[in-house]
């Protein structure tokens, strides 16, 4: 899928519009998901997201997903999974020191980044570290019932 | 140089108003001084006198060692280990930290016990990947990366928490440093990179080797365009090469590291490489130290630490001055003694 994960940062724009409805929507249905309940929606739509995101990106389901604020290049296919920009070792053709056969995911998430709207900035936000228990989770539920929750 | 509220070698000094650290390289730099820095490999060796011995080497031409930790993925001593011997005599030694070996709870115990023994000055670093060393069966740990790194270590000291929240009893007043590589891509968002290790909190930074001045001059007109000289004190990564097949290894082995042609070719042509690879060397330090928003060197001289005092010397960088170390300590106390 490395060839799709690539095409998925060149087209950073229109995903990134895509995705902005996409979030729109989830958090305005966050009451019909709070009937159904978020616990029993988690398994379904953990695997639903993992495939289409692991089609479009070799996303690999860290449960905190980033990739609007990343070029559309996930940080967790870095070897390092490096969230905050690319490490001292980018070779000078722009491929990864640790895996030479792969372009530098940051160097895609910068390309994807200056495409994008609101993604041409957000990439310079500083990144906290990881939280390790959200693996596997889905992020789309977490958006939708940590938005629905927190007033615009 | 002594500072006049010099203390007993391996004591803290007091911390000046606006200062964030007990430590001389802090003072050096906000003094204003054009700062010497330089790397020392620990030794694959329990013995601290190996330690001390690779230490003298420097003595009077810098004002911070580093101490890597696992440089090149590679297993020597530790950096915490290191940097405590070396703060026992008063050295004034900057510990590496990378995020390739140790979660964030083995990361957070390390400043906090380094800080207690006396180092006042940490560089947060991802790591190189374990492919690249002696170990590459190793497990990767990579929890934090150099700059989650650097955002934890700035709470440990400003607010004396843990990344749990959980409060702590003393802070670990430390100078904050990050590496940079300028002379990797993307080029174009390096400085902005920079910008975000300065906002995680970045207080000096130490780059990568510069063998390229163009590349280096373009970066730093940048990020004098954003407006972060005043905001950073920036040490620019020098070392001697020793020989044009050195240079060519370094540039196809070593990630991170450009070396124009130019450079190689000047080595491959030289009836003394050694000699042409130091001169290089100063050249370099000459050069590099006329760029605005320049405020040191870090010498990398791997297996030349010799070279260190000659280039530093030779560059005139120090303008005269000495940085401390402990022989000279002890002489300028008799001379205040005698009569």
């Amino acid at each position: 899928m490395y060839q799709v994960r690539l095409w998925s940062t060149r087209h950073a724009r229109g995903l990134e519009t895509l995705y902005q409805l996409f979030e729109r929507s989830l958090i305005a249905l966050d009451p019909f998901w709070r009937r159904i309940g978020y616990q029993r929606l988690e398994r379904p739509v953990a695997v639903a997201e993992r495939a289409l995101k692991g089609v479009l990106f070799d996303c690999q389901m860290c449960g905190q997903c980033a990739l609007s604020d990343t070029g559309m290049s996930c940080p967790m296919n870095c070897p390092k999974t490096m969230r905050n920009g690319p490490c001292g070792g980018v070779r000078a053709d722009g491929s990864c020191e640790v895996k030479p056969s792969m372009r530098c995911v940051w160097v895609e998430a910068w390309d994807g980044s200056q495409r994008m709207r609101r993604g041409r900035e957000s990439i310079r936000a500083v990144r906290p570290a990881v939280d390790r228990r959200l693996a596997g989770t889905s992020s789309w539920l977490r958006v939708a019932r940590e938005k629905a929750a927190r007033p615009a | 140089m002594m500072f006049s509220d010099e203390p007993a070698p391996g004591d803290p000094l007091p911390i000046l108003p606006g200062h964030s650290s007990p430590g001389r390289f802090e003072r050096v730099l906000r003094a204003g001084a054009f700062a010497v820095t330089a790397e020392l490999s620990p030794p694959d060796s329990a013995d601290p006198e190996e330690v001390y011995a690779r230490a003298r080497v420097f003595d009077g031409r810098v004002d911070a060692i580093n101490a890597t930790d696992g440089s090149g993925a590679n297993c020597h001593m530790s950096s915490v280990a290191v940097c405590a011997l070396l703060t026992r005599i008063g050295y004034s030694p900057v510990l590496q930290i990378s995020c390739r070996d140790r979660n964030r709870i083995a990361i957070q115990g390390d400043i906090l016990g380094a800080a207690a023994m006396g180092v006042a000055n940490l560089l947060c670093l991802t790591g190189d990947g374990v492919q690249a060393g002696d170990h590459p069966q190793a497990k990767p740990v990579f929890d934090l990366d150099c700059l989650s790194l650097m955002e934890i270590a700035r709470r440990l000291r400003d607010e004396g928490r843990f990344e749990s929240g959980r409060a702590l009893t003393d802070r670990p007043k430390m100078f904050l440093g990050a590496a940079e590589n300028p002379f990797a891509p993307p080029y174009d968002w390096r400085p902005l990179r920079l910008a975000k290790k300065i906002a995680a909190g970045a207080q000096f930074i130490q780059t990568q080797y510069c063998f390229d001045v163009p590349l280096l001059r373009q970066f730093m007109t940048r990020v004098d365009d954003l407006g972060l000289v005043d905001r950073v004190f920036i040490l620019v990564g020098v070392g001697p090469l020793p020989s044009a097949r050195t240079a060519e290894w370094l540039r196809r082995h070593v990630a991170g590291v450009h070396i124009p042609d130019a450079v190689v070719e000047r080595l491959a042509g030289a009836a003394k490489p050694k000699a042409e690879g130091r001169k290089l060397c100063i050249e370099l330090i000459q050069e590099i130290r006329e760029i605005k928003g320049v405020s040191g060197v870090h010498v990398m001289a791997y297996r030349q630490e010799e070279a260190v005092a000659e280039v530093i010397d030779a560059s005139g960088v120090l303008n005269g001055r000495i940085p401390w170390y402990p022989e000279r300590h002890k002489s300028l106390l008799q001379e205040k003694v005698a009569p």
